[in-house]
């Protein structure tokens, strides 16, 4: 194959990669649009290995047998309520490979330089690509541990921290600058291997300091950064199907945490920054002054409740994940409406762990897509619901988010169930959601709490409908 | 020691409901109440002696046993003139005893000072708080909707034709029109009732608020071009300004030249009801039509009702039964001795058998309208429920418009990038920036391309994003081929973990998009 035909091949691919985003603006278009990946991918893949120059096909052959097996393996049994710790692992692949991309091409000596301008490029992009390449994997390996609950959940607030970050900056720009300068591959080597270790300790520093109910922002710009790891390697091999891709996926990233913090309003910045989530959230409930009292319900009334309703609003929330509680839920629902119920699901967009969590999960359980709404598609519709059931959900549901402006939550748009007729809150217990801030929707009038296991509940109630 | 609940037949002429019902029994025997009823209590309400006998209810054949051995008396009618006996039945009550049922202590005073005499206790079901938690007591409902359900039964009874169109070999039936005024629970119960029997149904309501009610029974609401909001404290209506009247009559009179069927439902408590259909209206209506005034007890809403009859005047059928929940009995027994389980619920905080009239409950306060002999009605205000309390001072929008400076901002910042861009462009090598327009094209079609995608599918997105992005791999396959070792070495590597996930980022896609279904 001539270098003309792998480029066509690589415009090609570019095009499959874009339909496949693309595809997925819709359910039924969405299998479609995996596929052109996968298409896109074979191409690029093929017409790489037909290029002059590669020859070592044994060791890529066994490394691509035996790692594709791996990762057949690991997207046949993970769980889908582990996705977001599959995604995060992968990630931090990504990540990986852009480092050791990065320090084989800074390693090979046969590159040869038109100027003293593209070389100077060229040493940059690769700086940025492993740069950029380490935050994500290490962040990544962070946000799994989290994810996983390995490692607490809670922010990890170092005294100073935006300062340490800082200073991680600083010295990543110094390295940066002599390794550049360095005179030969010997000497650049040194600053490069300190710079990765300084973004590994960054990237591991700046995870932790962001707090579990922030993790769908924190998932998303991994994703973002390892596609600007892989555009950061695309202009360090010259290569634009490489720069094309890490594009697409980095601007798909950047959106995603950019929707993420306008649905807890949040400044973009302000979690990156970490720290949100570990109590100290002034004036949350004290504000409210009289509380009233939690009124406590049984499974037997809940079911009774659900079974005369017409309209009846499930808000799913992260403890449906933890307690793998979908599958009952699903079976619920076909009885309900079966029995004439109207029962629809509202979704809001940080529920979860990561970006539509919540769906894949109800998917999984085969709740059909169209009865599973968007936060703005189903607020409205409050008023007339009879009963919603918010399962193991908390800060997505909190009036304060409205009524209270001093609290940390506030004009963070919610689900607005309090307005429903009756809301049956299952919970654990009154412990506060990951905001750590106390929600008001307990003690409305119209508000019965349902304590225990999500899942048990959700199969007591079962019983009963 | 539990108590003993006693549920005697009701004396009212032609009242054929009971307060206890063989499915309410086990779910109080639960509370930990002994229960018993008189024989033949259920009779009329088609629960016979035998199934109460099953369900675990003593059965008493004396209706003076029942209430001098009875802690609570449980009825559905206040206590009156026991005819067969030819005593009143409260003279029958014990000492210090307790009565549940309906007493409509407003219009009955001296009642009240009886049950005060007697040292008793005395809840009326119809004095339930509008309350949202109320809504399970809430008996004046469960009636409504029965009556109106009924009404438009009863007008079918009376009316000559079918309610819903049809074309059929022997010719054309138009549907029949209906007009109900007074969208509460029993306006909505006939607006749905009559909506689904297949006739046309216009309503109307001072509270605009009710509308979207109305239209999801299946009735269209008449629109009153005027501005004035009837809803009153405790969700009900209150009266009107003589302006508004005039309107509303004009209207009245417009539709009664048209409808078949009007139904009104139209009360304000502790008032007569109000006149809405007048005799001139009456004349004015289609020979044949028919009248069911819901309000004929409290007056009528259409004067020349009689209440508890049915005439014809002016060649329309005039319908003013008061006793409608009564002539379904088996569920307005059922509903009702649900609302009393559910009161019950409510007293027996420790579910033994031991009630607890806790004044401090909304609920309890507003049902008990006399305690041990004091006499507690009416009860202070209740707390407004069906709005949001006003109290929290609208969240100030705290966003000021926002800054015009912004703008200015986001102009300068641009200026900045195209200043940098362009200091790049003045030294960087053409090839570097070919690369460099690729990708910042590539970046706006991302952009376009992912503001798309539903955010249902923002999972796979993310899953598909990743498997895209370990196109990485390219990279790493150019470079293997080398003669060096490391450089083998660690792009054999990246090629190894980035195969992990092509192969996991897309088969975990493809199977997460294969749940997503219809």
């Amino acid at each position: 194959m001539n270098a003309g035909m792998i480029t066509t091949a690589y415009i090609i691919a570019s095009v499959l990669f874009i339909l496949s985003l693309g595809g997925l603006s819709h359910q039924e278009k969405a299998r479609r649009g995996n596929v052109y990946g996968m298409a896109g991918m074979a191409i690029a893949i093929l017409a790489t290995l037909a290029a002059a120059g590669v020859t070592n096909y044994v060791t890529i052959i066994a490394a691509m047998v035996v790692g594709g097996g791996i990762g057949a393996v690991l997207a046949k049994r993970v769980q889908m309520t582990q996705m977001p710790e599959l995604v995060a692992m992968l990630h931090s692949f990504v990540g990986m490979a852009a480092v050791l991309v990065g320090y084989a091409n800074y390693l090979d000596p046969t590159h040869t330089y038109d100027s003293h301008a593209a070389k100077v490029i060229h040493l940059v992009e690769i700086y940025l690509g492993v740069l950029i390449g380490a935050v994500t994997f290490t962040g990544s390996v962070v946000a799994f541990g989290k994810l996983r609950g390995i490692i607490m959940s809670k922010p990890l607030t170092l005294p100073g921290r935006h300062l340490f970050n800082l200073g991680l900056g600083v010295a990543s720009i110094v390295l940066g600058y002599y390794f550049v300068g360095a005179a030969d591959i010997a000497s650049g080597w040194a600053p490069l291997a300190i710079m990765t270790v300084i973004a590994f300790i960054f990237g591991v520093h700046m995870v932790m300091a962001i707090g579990g109910a922030d993790m769908p922002v924190v998932v998303s710009m991994l994703n973002s950064y390892s596609g600007w790891a892989a555009a950061a390697t695309g202009f360090m091999l010259g290569n634009d199907l490489l720069i094309v891709t890490g594009a697409l996926v980095g601007s798909s990233g950047a959106i995603l945490s950019y929707i993420m913090c306008r649905a807890m309003n949040r400044k973009f910045l302000a979690v990156i920054a970490g720290g949100f989530g570990g109590g100290g959230g002034k004036g949350g409930a004290a504000a409210v002054g009289e509380q009233g009292e939690v009124v406590a319900t049984n499974a037997d009334e809940t079911a009774e409740l659900l079974r005369d309703a017409k309209e009846v609003v499930i808000v799913p929330g992260y403890g449906m994940a933890v307690a793998q509680a979908q599958y009952p839920i699903n079976e619920m629902t076909q009885k309900l409406r079966a029995a004439g119920v109207r029962v629809r699901f509202a979704i809001h967009p940080v529920a979860g762990r990561m970006p539509g969590h919540m769906n894949v999960l109800l998917a999984e359980a085969k709740v059909p897509y169209d009865i599973v709404m968007e936060m703005d598609e189903i607020n409205e519709d409050f008023p007339h619901t009879d009963a919603v059931l918010v399962i193991g959900a908390n800060d997505i549901v909190n009036p304060d988010a409205m009524e209270n402006p001093d609290s940390p939550i506030a004009g963070m748009p919610v689900l607005e169930v309090w307005k429903a007729r009756t809301v049956i809150v299952m919970k654990r217990s009154m412990a506060t959601g990951y905001a750590g801030v106390e929600n008001p929707l307990f003690f409305k009038e119209n508000t019965r709490m349902l304590f225990g296991d999500a899942k048990a509940s959700v199969e007591a109630i079962l019983a009963g409908v | 020691m539990s108590m003993k609940i006693g549920v005697p037949k009701e004396v009212h002429e032609n009242e054929c409901r009971v307060a206890l019902t063989p499915q309410t029994a086990g779910q109080l025997q639960k509370l930990g109440f002994t229960l018993a009823v008189e024989s033949g209590a259920g009779e009329k309400a088609h629960y016979t002696d035998e199934a109460y006998r099953e369900a675990g209810v003593e059965v008493i054949d004396d209706a003076r046993k029942i209430w001098s051995d009875s802690d609570i008396v449980m009825k559905v009618r206040g206590p009156e003139k026991h005819p067969a006996l030819d005593t009143e039945e409260i003279d029958l009550l014990p000492e210090g005893g307790r009565v549940i049922s309906f007493l409509w202590p407003a219009q009955n005073q001296e009642l009240l000072d009886k049950f005060a005499a007697k040292k008793a206790t005395a809840m009326a079901m119809d004095c339930v708080p509008r309350i949202s938690r109320a809504q399970k007591c809430d008996a004046l409902s469960s009636m409504a909707n029965i009556a109106g359900y009924r009404a438009v039964i009863e007008a079918a009874n009376h009316f000559g034709s079918f309610f819903t169109g049809q074309i059929t070999a022997a010719g054309k039936v138009p549907p029949a029109k209906f007009l109900i005024i007074g969208a509460g629970v029993a306006g909505l119960s006939a607006i749905g009732t009559a909506a689904s029997m297949g006739a046309i149904v216009r309503a109307f309501d001072t509270r605009p608020e009710v509308k979207e009610q109305v239209e999801s029974m299946g009735g269209e609401f008449l629109l009153l071009d005027f501005e004035e909001d009837g809803a009153g404290a405790g969700g009900y209506a209150k009266v009107m300004s003589e302006e508004f009247i005039k309107k509303e009559m004009e209207l009245f009179a417009e539709q009664a030249k048209e409808v078949d069927v009007i139904i009104t439902t139209a009360l304000i408590p502790g008032r007569p009801a109000p006149v809405l259909i007048t005799e001139e209206m009456v004349k004015t209506m289609k020979q044949g039509s028919v009248i069911v005034d819901l309000a004929a007890e409290q007056g009528g809403n259409c004067p020349i009702t009689e209440a508890g009859k049915v005439t014809v005047k002016h060649g329309v059928t005039l319908i003013g039964y008061t006793d409608l929940p009564s002539r379904l009995p088996t569920q307005s027994s059922q509903l009702y001795g649900t609302n009393l389980r559910h009161l019950l619920t409510d007293l027996t905080p420790e579910k033994d058998g031991q009630i607890v009239v806790n004044m401090d409950d909304e609920i309890i306060r507003g049902v008990t309208v006399v305690k041990e002999g004091e006499i507690t009605w009416p009860p202070p205000a209740p707390k407004l429920s069906a709005q949001p309390r006003k109290a929290p001072p609208k969240p100030v929008e705290v966003k000021e418009a926002p800054k015009p400076q912004s703008f200015t901002g986001m102009f300068i910042a641009m200026a900045i990038g195209a200043l940098a861009v362009l200091g790049v462009g003045a030294v960087a090598p053409p090839e570097f920036l070919q690369h460099f327009t690729v990708f910042v094209l590539a970046c706006f079609v991302g952009y376009m391309v992912v503001w798309n995608v539903t955010p249902s599918l923002h999972t796979p997105l993310m899953s598909v994003t990743n498997a895209i992005s370990s196109v990485i791999i390219i990279g790493a396959l150019l470079e293997v081929s080398s003669p060096h070792m490391s450089i083998m070495v660690l792009a054999g590597i990246a090629i190894f973990i980035a195969s992990i996930n092509i192969a996991g980022g897309f088969l975990v896609t493809q199977r997460m998009l294969k749940m997503f279904q219809k």
